[in-house]
């Protein structure tokens, strides 16, 4: 390329990696990395100052969706919705480690779709309720189970929980990455309807669905080859 | 007509009774460091563009640092007990999933049908934030309906949101400051590098490489960074919009919609994501602390590659 592009920038990137591996307050880092970048974009410091101060009024939409719901959420979590929730999923009996999660991975991907994306969560649902379900479900195949398979199938839960969180909230057209793009795309001089971000993200959820479903059925699998071995070496 | 600036002035409430809240909290050790920072992120919301940019850049500073070296520590919870709570949850039943449900049907009605409804000629909803601004009628909705349904006030309402932001202390403003790092990359010219960078190795002319440079590159970028919202901007800036919409006209909802969920695949692959990833393993007792990564990847990698495929497919749409 003939015109000179200013490579220097690209140190912000090193300080957040770098921040990362060391394990450094991660708002730390991200303050550094704004310093470092700035600075090697040859910025004067008031400019910087003014860049960061003007970004931050201008980003201040991107927290709305987390707080506007929260004395709602936080009044019926009071009330024991979480209680509930995890009352009527545990209704749902299943004999199978993976068709358990793929319930969830359903239920989980929906719900986000929905915007409910507070209905699941690590502390909350997988470590009191999913993980230990499926790994219920696996010894009532299996009897005792590995030790190697059991923390499989703990981090399959947790993954399905992933999963099923990030590809359903980017079809829900509130959610912070869709205000997000279309921030971004806005300031580029695209103008750009949510409705359809949120659309032509559903080929990817359903592809996320099909894909983890699949996995999970390779994990049944292995369990199924588990209880083989286990009741060969039993008799 | 409702603005999102009315959200904006009730956000800067919520977080000026959450500082008074913790001043005033006797059980919180850092009370006066951890009420002066969310009166500052207060201040945002109250001021807004009223404040000068470099002031507020102070501030953001300023509250970086308090968060930065722990400053900032929640007050006792005064949750109810469990018992209590399964008791309440036995007594209401489905009922309380009706306000939980409020606010995506409010939020759905009003970016759908409210979309074009006026008042005096005056759009009844801000249009340039219309889905925030549904999504913030149905927050208040589903407030009057839980209070109307569990006989609380709407003061407990604003305790309890303070009890869920003292949990969630300066994780609350971290992606807001990953996005400022992202506008500051853009500014900086950081997208133009990674541009320059992977478009002078990469042959754009073929759409298929283009496409699959866009995934990939959006992918990558989120395993260095830990959050898509730090790379969507670099990435959609530097191959996004100048190859896959300005040579070869994608519609760019396509472009936008695929390319986080690349980024997310990436996020699925990274300790960065330390939320997602480590913190799960760690509160599951799995030894192996990158154990989520692994378990995830068998998704992560397949549907990258089906996300290059729909992104080559579905562009001209």
């Amino acid at each position: 390329m003939e015109t000179a592009v200013n490579l220097w920038p690209l140190l912000g990137i090193a300080v957040v990696v770098a921040g990362f591996l060391l394990r450094a307050h991660p708002v730390l880092v991200v303050v550094a990395a704004c310093a470092v970048t700035g600075l090697a974009a040859a910025f004067p410091v008031t400019h910087i100052l003014e860049s960061l101060g003007g970004a931050f009024i201008k980003t201040r939409n991107l927290p709305l969706i987390l707080l506007l719901p929260l004395a709602a959420i936080g009044l019926l979590e009071r009330a024991g919705l979480k209680e509930h929730a995890q009352a009527s999923i545990a209704k749902i009996r299943s004999a199978t480690t993976g068709r358990l999660l793929t319930v969830y991975l359903f239920v989980r991907e929906l719900a986000a779709a929905f915007g409910l994306t507070s209905l699941g969560g690590h502390p909350n649902m997988v470590r009191p309720l999913i993980a230990p379900m499926a790994e219920a479900a696996a010894e009532a195949r299996a009897g005792a189970i590995p030790q190697a398979l059991r923390y499989r199938i703990r981090a399959m839960s947790a993954a399905t929980d992933n999963v099923g969180l990030f590809f359903g909230e980017d079809v829900f057209v509130a959610f912070g990455a869709i205000v997000l793009m279309q921030t971004i795309l806005r300031a580029e001089g695209l103008e750009v309807d949510p409705l359809h971000m949120a659309l032509w993200g559903i080929p990817t959820a359903v592809s996320a669905f099909v894909i983890h479903a699949w996995n999970l059925r390779r994990l049944d699998r292995r369990i199924l080859r588990e209880a083989v071995r286990g009741n060969g070496a039993g008799e | 007509m409702i603005s999102i600036d009315f959200f904006y002035l009730l956000v800067g409430l919520l977080f000026a009774a959450t500082a008074v809240m913790n001043l005033r909290d006797r059980s919180n050790p850092r009370r006066v460091s951890s009420a002066l920072f969310w009166g500052l992120y207060a201040l945002v919301y109250l001021g807004g563009e009223r404040l000068p940019p470099l002031a507020a850049g102070l501030l953001m500073i300023a509250m970086a640092l308090l968060a930065g070296v722990h400053l900032v520590r929640p007050g006792q919870a005064q949750a109810l007990p469990e018992e209590a709570r399964r008791a309440s949850a036995a007594r209401l039943g489905h009922k309380l999933l009706v306000p939980a449900l409020a606010i995506p049907v409010v939020t759905m009605i009003g970016s759908t049908l409210l979309k074009d409804v006026t008042i005096d000629l005056r759009p009844l909803l801000d249009p340039k934030n219309l889905t925030l601004v549904s999504m913030g009628c149905g927050a208040i909705a589903a407030l009057a309906l839980a209070c109307f349904i569990t006989r609380a006030t709407p003061l407990q309402g604003v305790r309890e949101a303070r009890r869920l932001i003292d949990a969630m202390g300066w994780a609350v403003v971290l992606p807001h400051m990953l996005a400022v790092l992202g506008l500051l990359f853009a500014e900086a010219g950081v997208g133009k590098a990674v541009a320059h960078v992977v478009t002078g190795y990469i042959p754009m002319d073929s759409r298929l490489v283009a496409c699959a440079a866009f995934c990939i590159g959006m992918a990558l970028f989120t395993v260095v960074m830990g959050n898509g919202f730090a790379a969507f901007p670099v990435i959609a800036g530097g191959i996004g919009i100048p190859v896959l919409v300005g040579m070869y006209h994608a519609n760019p909802a396509v472009m936008a919609a695929i390319g986080m969920f690349s980024a997310y695949c990436g996020t699925l692959m990274t300790p960065m994501a330390a939320n997602f990833n480590v913190v799960p393993a760690a509160l599951l007792e799995l030894p192996d602390k990158n154990a989520v990564i692994k378990a995830q990847l068998p998704t992560a990698l397949p549907l990258l590659g089906a996300n290059i495929v729909l992104l080559y497919l579905l562009m001209y749409q």
